[in-house]
């Protein structure tokens, strides 16, 4: 087990907690950026996917994970980021423009959302923000002229400084790289007073209020900060899937996002990437299961949410920390080795109280 | 003219199926805290045990109809019973995501069970009459009788029940109802039951305009609107917000169609914008 001996006041803030860190974080970055060197061309691609959704679940961590407010529109992000990003291609943006002009776009309209829907306590967000995904997806089938309606869009291969890419592994590194930087940047908000704030808020609105924090502009604000990470993975989404057509972003893939940081680990930077990857193997796995179902049921639409719903009732129910608090519980066992108890994780119970006053 | 009042029916018969949604998770909000995301999922199963009554097994329209709202009842008080209860006192996100997963697992359960196809449930309510130049189905009719007569039994059940009431005091303060006897738990459950029942009588309602589908539980997000409209927690809010949506509909869908899916959306955001605490406003800041 070991002690941290702290010496400094800056060290409480350090990404670094100790040399372990520096290791192992080191090798996973190593092993990342040399991936496409022992890869074919089917596992780089999966691995972006897995990349991009990391992204986009890192997104509505921001406003879900860590200042709980569950997102239920997420997907509509995605699309606002994917459909800006292809059409300022069109226009003939280059791509280091148009992907930040994406991002800004999705990150504004969050605003807007959020602004009215964040002046009332409890669920206002949610509610608003499952409206918003279906008035999205209307106006993706309607907007024609923009969007190319049902008929889809073709979206060009993303060229940087005048450099074409269409490798795989190219495209890898971009995605890499822009994930690196908004893990980063999420990171560093966490330590900021904004990020400390948004943890209160969601802690508890009202011991966040009594200290002066402004329960609403930190909403408004992780609002904002979520709906640009997740625009910006929309962007990147659309040159990995090449073709974007409105059923792409339906509720199934919000669901999905929310799923991914509930299995990863809600509050967590690790539950977002955790979570990328499970359900990038998740998929994998329902394919397989769908062959080895009778046809009957392995071949119903609603099959995959469905399994995706049971799943996320059975972590919400047995554990709510995700995998990556799994993973944190079996640390503390090793650690602490055989001091270890159980009720160290115990969850706490709050007794109901009405939030309307009489 | 005419046309101004066929709309309106069109739009009234709409809003009460609304109405009624919203008025089950507003319900359910009441008592227990919780925002139950599967509402309209729910309304879809207890749309398809009705059909499996009425139509599979050939039981009397109103027998069915008994039959499915005491199988739907039981349904939602096993739904809080078994697996809503283990959360109480989780933070508010569990809920919103337990409820949600809930909803998808109904809908994928339910597209096993009876299919994707949609089906067509057979009501007593056929033909039209012509009232001035007016012609009203009599299944929007029955829609609206149905409404009238649910609404009321809910106000006198609510007001003068021994269940009725503890319901509400369970609501108002969940510990002092423990202290004075009320079986919490038990209420708790039962309000969902009846939440649930009720839908199941909205979805039946329905059946005769929109086909049964797994999908229909869709509708239980316009109710959501509908009850945010009306200011969530207020249950003649949660009914004035599904006529409003309902109204709204099909006027936009004869004089400004594209917006005729979203309009509903389009009003929720309006009134949060402006009175953010809805038309019936119950919640209030909270003071500590």
């Amino acid at each position: 087990m070991r002690v941290l001996f702290k010496t400094d006041y800056n060290q409480d803030v350090k990404f670094a907690k100790h040399s372990g860190y520096v290791f192992w974080y080191a090798l996973l970055l190593a092993a990342v950026f040399l991936a496409p060197v022992a890869l074919d061309t089917y596992w780089i691609n999966e691995l972006t996917r897995v990349l991009i959704y990391a992204l986009a679940g890192l997104g509505l961590m921001v406003v879900t994970g860590f200042t709980g407010q569950v997102s239920l529109g997420h997907a509509a992000f995605m699309a606002i980021g994917a459909y800006t990003h292809a059409f300022l291609l069109t226009q003939g943006v280059p791509f280091i423009f148009s992907l930040p002009i994406a991002a800004l776009t999705s990150g504004i309209v969050g605003l807007m959302i959020a602004i009215p829907a964040s002046r009332m306590t409890g669920l206002y967000l949610t509610i608003a923000s499952l409206a918003f995904a279906i008035v999205v997806e209307d106006l993706v089938i309607h907007w024609e002229s923009v969007t190319g309606g049902n008929r889809g869009m073709v979206v060009d291969p993303p060229a940087l400084f005048g450099y074409e890419i269409f490798e795989a592994w190219e495209y890898y590194y971009v995605v890499l790289v822009l994930l690196i930087i908004s893990i980063a940047l999420v990171l560093n908000i966490l330590r900021s007073p904004l990020g400390r704030s948004m943890l209160a808020v969601r802690d508890s609105e009202i011991s966040a209020q009594s200290l002066g924090i402004r329960v609403a502009r930190t909403k408004v604000l992780a609002f904002l900060l979520s709906a640009m990470l997740t625009g910006l993975a929309g962007g990147l989404f659309a040159h990995f899937i090449q073709f974007l057509s409105p059923e792409t972003f339906g509720i199934l893939l919000s669901i999905q996002l929310l799923l991914m940081i509930v299995v990863g680990g809600l509050g967590t930077v690790h539950g977002a990437i955790f979570g990328a990857f499970l359900i990038g193997l998740l998929e994998a796995l329902i394919s397989i299961l769908k062959d080895l179902l009778p046809p009957a049921i392995g071949t119903q639409p609603g099959l995959e949410p469905g399994l995706f719903g049971l799943i996320l009732v059975l972590f919400i129910i047995f554990e709510p920390e995700g995998v990556y608090g799994r993973w944190v519980k079996f640390r503390t066992f090793l650690e602490s080795f055989p001091f270890y108890r159980r009720n160290t994780f115990k969850r706490q119970r709050s007794y109901l109280k009405t939030e309307r006053m009489r | 003219m005419a046309e101004f009042f066929q709309l309106l029916i069109i739009g009234l018969s709409q809003g009460c199926v609304y109405g009624l949604i919203a008025m089950g998770f507003v319900m359910i909000y009441k008592a227990t805290e919780m925002v139950n995301f599967a509402q309209g999922d729910i309304m879809m199963v207890g749309t398809f045990v009705a059909f499996t009554f009425i139509v599979t097994w050939g039981f009397n329209f109103w027998l069915g109809l008994l039959a499915a709202m005491a199988v739907m009842a039981v349904f939602g008080f096993l739904v809080d019973a078994i697996v809503v209860r283990r959360i109480i006192g989780q933070p508010q996100f569990s809920i919103v995501i337990l409820t949600i997963s809930l909803g998808f697992i109904f809908r994928a359960v339910a597209g096993m069970i009876w299919g994707q196809a949609p089906l067509s449930l057979d009501t007593p309510f056929i033909g039209t009459s012509n009232m001035g130049g007016v012609v009203i189905g009599h299944d929007r009719l029955a829609i609206m009788g149905g409404t009238v007569v649910v609404v009321t039994l809910i106000f006198l059940f609510l007001r003068y029940s021994r269940w009725g009431i503890a319901m509400q005091a369970a609501s108002q303060n969940q510990l002092a109802a423990f202290y004075v006897g009320i079986p919490v738990k038990l209420v708790y459950s039962g309000v969902w039951g009846l939440a649930a029942a009720i839908s199941c009588v909205a979805g039946v309602l329905l059946a005769p305009i929109t086909l049964i589908g797994p999908l229909n539980g869709f509708l239980g997000i316009k109710a959501f609107a509908a009850a945010v409209i009306g200011g969530f927690g207020s249950l003649p809010g949660a009914l004035i917000g599904g006529l409003i949506i309902g109204i709204a509909e099909p006027f936009a869908a004869a004089y400004l169609p594209e917006v005729k899916n979203i309009i509903g959306y389009l009003i929720m955001f309006a009134v949060l914008m402006l009175r953010p605490e809805g038309l019936f406003a119950t919640i209030y800041q909270k003071k500590v």
